[in-house]
């Protein structure tokens, strides 16, 4: 009994460390609707900001003080890229700003190793927190007890900040209406940078407040970011006390869930998130979105299939792309065929969130459950290439028929959290199931056979699958299948008013997506010749998402231009630079602001990007 | 003779203990056009997304050509030949003019579902000559998204009518536009109903629009229906001009 | 159209390089130079002063020795991907490398589709050698068996009946988990494990799990987390008073990489591997360690020893070969005996594995530095299964 009190007391600790990260991101998240894919970098900055202050100042002073300038200082850099960077972009298409948090997040990775150095850090104890206290019998450090304190106290003090304060209350109409706020005079612009900083600061702090019980390292980013993502969005979106009771639900369980399955840290906040969304669509504080941001559907030119000239360049291209192997090496066609696949891969998400509208976090989900399926198919049932790579395309569209069935149920950012937390669950079985997926040692010697096996055979069949398939896609784009998918994505309304059922189409396009992202998954097994659960990860479905954001999202197609130009730019930077990451996030940071629509959706638009030509007048809501 | 187009019988409607919509029932025949009037929030929104099954009724019956619609969803409701417009238009912004009138045309054919074909080369005469109907064969390939407001509200009833409706529910179908082009569009719709036997039922707040083309015109307030006639003899209802006092729109607009 | 020129134009780029020189020897070498800077760089350190010493003593079999070097981002796809760069467009000779578990299995996967020589560093899972093994992948560092096994030794020597387990939770973590359990009961029947923790590797909430373990009321624990978790768990630990009266066993946690960041934090009379620098006093780790710190002014940490000691020998094998055919060279390694910072070492001609052993001591703190005290190195030879039961794990090829 004592020890559950203790337990308890331990997992109220995380949950406000947790909760002071997650605070922030809510704040940036429900007001300017930006996916801060940023926030761990903050975080981490803060920290490494943190250790060098309290190195340097002494006492306890020192120490808390080092703690709070850490804080305002990184929140300063988060007032500056707001201003200089996503300032630029708030009227580009949804989630645009998630591709160049994404670039910043790549810079600030490398910066911090360039900066402090490749070996983890340990901080200074808090002075005053030293010792532990004796509670039921048990030690609790009294850091611990501070946290416990603190974050209610954070979370007072940011009700009072929208409560109390003239801010605040701007801060929460924007919540609910950007629109209005504007209307109202109110300068947005410095209300966004206000928030950007806020939240920027609270994630600062947080990683600064863990220099006492953790290690300073350039990976505490990532190992953050998704998690505050998965807490925000289970407490509901906006909402900050939400935040704060989805992380007391998250550390609890996982303090007492360990006593009985030791292995369940590795899931469990995805499972959470994944139950709570099945039951409550909006999070369990959370209200229902209104509907995407206006304007830019309204932007979006009528998409037209290929012209007579656009086919022919097309088809001299593929011409051209099917000549490789008269002039490349073998490192050349297996680029070549990985680059194909990234294409197809990528195209496949396009449907689903150009056509679709709706952005899946974990696609590579399908992705990985093709290379399963394939590898599977061909090391334990012995079957041939073209079987196998049927098979994990099979698999990939039974996963996709399972997961979307529930996805499609939610919408917005909801609907691509849950797809990112069935990811994570479709990981870890793959990680977690030695005796069948070979856990993290993966499934080996998946080669192709033969006939298949020259560079030049494995790249025509990649690149022939590639081109079928995203010929393919682009047909459906064009189908009344696919008239029917943009009719739910511009108005759900009038699409059900006109006989279209929303679940029932954004079903079948998640299977579809799911199937030739699966198929891209096999033949990427065979081109690596081993499958691990990476091909599966996080990592890999958010190289999907900025695939199809640096092409440009309102494309039919772009995906492919941005596949090619990111997955060559990875390989080229990885060949020839350790600091791949430092250039690539600037490379992407540079094109996000030459391309506010995406490479190829701004090359199309002659117009000026943001000229919202003849626009609809922004209409007054019924109730 | 057959049931009557449309049957509503005792719909009500309540949130959260305010009484939306209390005990109303009418009936419109085919080709009749029915105006649904009353002050801001009478209910007139609620009654007619419970029609089409957008809001689910508490109680009461909502036959249309005889079938009860309980349970039935706005798809559903459709697919018995309801078209319906909106109050702010709805329409989707990313297509052209006629791919707008086509979606409608290929739903109403059950060809949605095919994977191939190219979907703008499918039911274009049909789409083009809807669109001719509301007069706008000329813009058919103009992007959705640059039309004005008044062109949008057209578009609208071009695609309501894509299902060869039966009944037709207007929400407020000219709102938001000039006042000419409200005179315009409703001898239009007025038209068109007249020569398909379309029944209409339509709310609205603009008198003239009303009483110029309603044959009969009902009035909600607070949720119940206080008057049902003929436009003359509801104008002149006492209880009508009371309800209406305090806005003034039934008498500066009404007598002009 | 533009798509298409886009993509042309990318792969041109990639289509320009080096190709192998007259009168070079090339090892191509892959690592995970950006995710993992804190080990990588000592290594690269460590092998580019191999490479400096064996080309200044006149290179192997007269040619000048030079290694290309990729970085895997952490990815066992993208390690496939430089592995073909190094081999079809800078030819080299054969494949060395990799850090991560899964990655050098890929990579030994992908030598053995591509029939090249491959030799791994720092990869520890078992099946490398064993169950995945092939007759084109060779592995230097003593491997999670052989860590276990020393550990295990000592293990059996505390009084302690009743043992917990922390590790991270993936392969590198189960199986020195599973290997300890099954050698150290081996020797000490009497011994009762009385629970485990599996914390996600990386993502350690060490609070709860110190608790946990704490409620086992073990008397001795087994850590195998590494990294920033071990500095948590310490950390946690350390305020909680969990390692009060208890004995702790720990993988590799002598290691500079993971023992230096505790500083004064270090917990004191944890039997660990690791590599006491400070204390070695054999010649062999005096000139590697003096040329190291003459060319780098700063101390050797474990990667440098891997990084140099893997370049090293595989010069050694180059050498004995006399040219770099892959059969040749593979014939060769068999059995093939080279120097190291570490004394002298073999690859095991049955199944590949160098044994190359490690240190074993107590941590202790020193002017508020974390230290490996009371340290001997047991040779890796003595820490192997028996030749029937690696015959019986080994696939045949």
């Amino acid at each position: 009994m004592d020890f559950l009190v203790v337990q308890f007391l331990t997992g109220l600790a995380g949950a406000s460390s947790l909760f002071l990260v997650a605070s922030g991101l809510s704040i940036i998240f429900g007001v300017t609707r930006i996916v801060n894919f940023a926030h761990g970098a903050f975080y981490m900055l803060g920290a490494y900001a943190a250790y060098s202050l309290t190195e340097r100042w002494e006492g306890a002073l020192g120490f808390w003080g080092g703690i709070v300038a850490a804080a305002i200082g990184v929140a300063a850099v988060g007032a500056l890229v707001e201003v200089t960077l996503l300032r630029r972009i708030y009227r580009a298409p949804e989630l645009f700003q998630l591709l160049a948090t994404f670039g910043v997040t790549l810079v600030v990775q490398d910066l911090s190793i360039i900066l402090w150095g490749p070996e983890d850090l340990v901080g200074r104890r808090a002075p005053g927190f030293r010792s532990s206290i004796s509670i039921l019998g048990q030690q609790v450090p009294s850091y611990d007890l501070f946290l416990i304190a603190l974050g209610p106290l954070v979370l007072g003090l940011i009700w009072l900040l929208f409560h109390r304060t003239r801010f605040g209350v701007l801060v929460r109409a924007a919540t609910q209406d950007r629109d209005m706020v504007a209307a109202l005079g109110v300068n947005q612009r410095w209300l966004f940078t206000g928030v950007f900083a806020l939240g920027v600061f609270l994630a600062a702090l947080g990683g600064a407040l863990q220099l006492p019980r953790d290690a300073v390292s350039h990976t505490m980013d990532l190992r953050i970011i998704v998690e505050v993502f998965v807490v925000v969005v289970i407490g509901g979106l906006g909402s900050v006390a939400g935040a704060y009771v989805a992380a007391l639900i998250v550390a609890e369980l996982n303090a007492f869930g360990i006593l009985v399955l030791p292995q369940v840290s590795l899931v469990l906040v995805f499972a959470v998130m994944a139950i709570v969304l099945v039951v409550r669509p909006y999070g369990l504080f959370g209200r229902p979105e209104g509907p995407p941001r206006t304007g830019t559907a309204g932007l979006i030119r009528p998409w037209r299939p290929f012209s007579g000239g656009e086919r022919i360049a097309v088809a001299v291209g593929l011409v051209a792309a099917a000549a490789l192997p008269l002039v490349g090496g073998s490192y050349l066609l297996s680029v070549g065929a990985e680059i194909a696949i990234f294409c197809l891969f990528a195209a496949s998400l396009q449907l689903l969130m150009s056509a679709g509208g709706i952005a899946s976090f974990g696609h590579a989900a399908y992705f990985g459950l093709g290379s399963y399926g394939a590898a599977l198919a061909a090391k334990t049932l012995g079957w041939p290439l073209p079987a196998a790579l049927a098979a994990g395309a099979a698999l990939g569209t039974a996963g996709a028929a399972l997961f979307g069935w529930f996805c499609v149920r939610l919408s917005g950012v909801y609907f691509a959290m849950l797809t990112l937390a069935f990811a994570q669950i479709a990981w870890s079985i793959a990680f977690q199931w030695t005796s069948v997926t070979g856990g993290d040692n993966g499934i080996l010697g998946i080669w192709p056979p033969p006939w298949a096996g020259s560079p030049a055979a494995f790249y025509w069949i990649a690149l022939a699958l590639a081109a079928g398939g995203i010929a393919a896609l682009r047909v459906i784009a064009f189908s009344p299948f696919g008239y029917a998918l943009r009719a739910v994505r511009d108005s759900a309304l009038k699409a059900e008013a006109v006989g279209i059922s929303r679940r029932a189409v954004q079903w079948t396009a998640f299977v579809v997506a799911g199937g030739f992202a699966a198929l891209a998954g096999a033949l990427f097994a065979y081109l690596k010749g081993s499958v691990f659960p990476d091909n599966l990860a996080i990592p890999l479905s958010v190289d999907g998402l900025v695939m199809v954001l640096l092409g440009g999202v309102e494309t039919v197609t772009g995906a492919v231009v941005g596949a090619v130009l990111f997955r060559a730019l990875t390989i080229v930077l990885m060949s020839y630079t350790d600091y791949s990451k430092l250039v690539l996030g600037l490379l992407v940071v540079v094109l996000v602001v030459a391309f506010p629509k995406g490479v190829v959706g701004s090359l199309q638009g002659l117009r000026p990007p943001w000229r919202r030509a003849a626009a609809p007048p922004v209409a007054v809501p019924a109730r | 003779m057959s049931a009557p187009l449309l049957q509503v019988e005792h719909l009500s409607k309540s949130y959260g203990g305010v009484q939306a919509v209390r005990d109303v029932s009418f009936t419109l025949r085919a080709g009749e056009i029915l105006a649904l009037i009353g002050p801001n929030g009478a209910g007139k929104s609620t009654c007619f997304n419970m029609l089409n099954g957008q809001v689910r009724r508490d109680s009461g019956r909502v036959l249309i050509g005889g079938r009860d619609t309980a349970g039935l969803s706005p798809r559903r409701v459709w697919a018995l030949g309801v078209g319906r417009t909106f109050q702010i238009t709805a329409t989707f912004a990313s297509m052209s003019v006629r791919e707008n009138v086509q979606v409608g045309c290929l739903s109403h054919q059950g060809a949605l579902g095919r994977l191939a074909g190219y979907a703008g080369a499918r039911a274009r005469e049909e789409a083009e000559a809807l669109l001719a109907l509301v007069g706008m064969e000329d813009a058919a390939e103009r992007p959705c998204g640059e039309l004005a407001y008044g062109d949008l509200k057209r578009l609208e009833l071009a695609v309501a009518l894509s299902n060869a409706p039966g009944l037709l529910l207007m929400d407020e179908p000219t709102a938001g536009m000039a006042p000419a082009d409200r005179v315009d569009l409703m001898r239009l719709v007025a038209a068109i109903a007249r020569e398909r036997r379309i029944g209409i039922l339509f709310t609205e707040h603009d008198m003239d629009v009303v009483f110029e083309h309603a044959d009969r015109v009902m009035v909600l307030d607070r949720g119940r229906l206080i008057a049902e006639g003929a436009p003359e003899a509801v104008r002149r209802d006492p209880l009508v001009q009371r309800t209406y006092l305090g806005e003034g729109l039934l008498y500066e607009k009404g007598a002009a | 159209m533009r798509q298409v020129m886009v993509g042309l134009a990318a792969l041109a780029a990639l289509a320009g390089g080096a190709h192998a020189q007259q009168g070079e020897i090339r090892i191509g070498e892959i690592n995970s130079y950006s995710g993992l800077p804190a080990f990588t760089e000592p290594y690269r350190k460590g092998w580019q002063l191999a490479v400096e010493e064996i080309n200044a003593a006149g290179g192997v079999n007269g040619k000048t020795l030079v290694v290309v070097s990729k970085d895997d981002g952490g990815k066992p796809a993208d390690a496939v991907t430089a592995a073909n760069e190094l081999l079809s467009r800078d030819k080299v000779d054969m494949l060395a490398g990799a850090f991560f578990s899964h990655i050098g299995l890929a990579l030994a996967d992908f030598a053995k589709q591509k029939q090249v020589f491959y030799l791994a560093g720092e990869p520890l899972t078992d099946a490398i050698v064993w169950s995945a093994g092939n007759k084109y992948t060779f592995r230097l560092r003593p491997s999670n068996y052989m860590q276990a096994a020393m550990l295990a030794d000592e293990a059996a020597k505390l009084p302690a009946k009743r043992w917990a387990t922390i590790a991270p939770n993936y392969e590198y973590g189960q199986s020195a988990v599973k290997v300890f359990k099954e050698l150290l009961s081996k020797k000490r029947p009497d011994i009762e494990w009385v629970g485990e923790q599996w914390p996600p590797q990386g993502k350690i909430e060490a609070g709860p799990v110190v608790q946990a373990v704490a409620a086992m009321r073990p008397e001795a624990i087994l850590n195998v987390t590494f990294g920033p978790d071990l500095v948590k768990l310490v950390r946690e630990g350390n305020s909680r008073g969990l390692f009060k009266d208890r004995s702790v066993v720990s993988f590799l946690t002598g290691e500079p990489e993971y023992i230096d960041p505790l500083k004064e934090e270090t917990p004191e009379g944890w039997i660990v591997t690791g590599y006491p620098w400070n204390t070695i006093k054999t010649d062999a780790h005096n000139a590697f360690f003096k040329a190291y710190e003459a060319k780098y002014k700063d101390y050797p940490r474990l990667g440098s020893v891997v990084g140099y000691a893997l370049v090293k020998s595989a010069a050694a094998i180059m050498t004995k070969a006399g040219s770099t055919d892959t059969d040749k060279m593979i014939a060769a390694a068999e059995g093939l005996a080279f120097e190291t910072p570490f004394g002298p070492a073999q690859f095991r001609a049955i199944d590949h594995q160098a044994t190359l052993g490690a240190y074993v001591g107590k941590t202790a703190v020193k002017d508020g530095k974390g230290v490996m005290v009371d340290s001997v190195y047991r040779d890796g030879k003595d820490f192997l299964p028996s030749d029937a039961d690696v015959k019986a794990m080994r696939p045949a090829n």
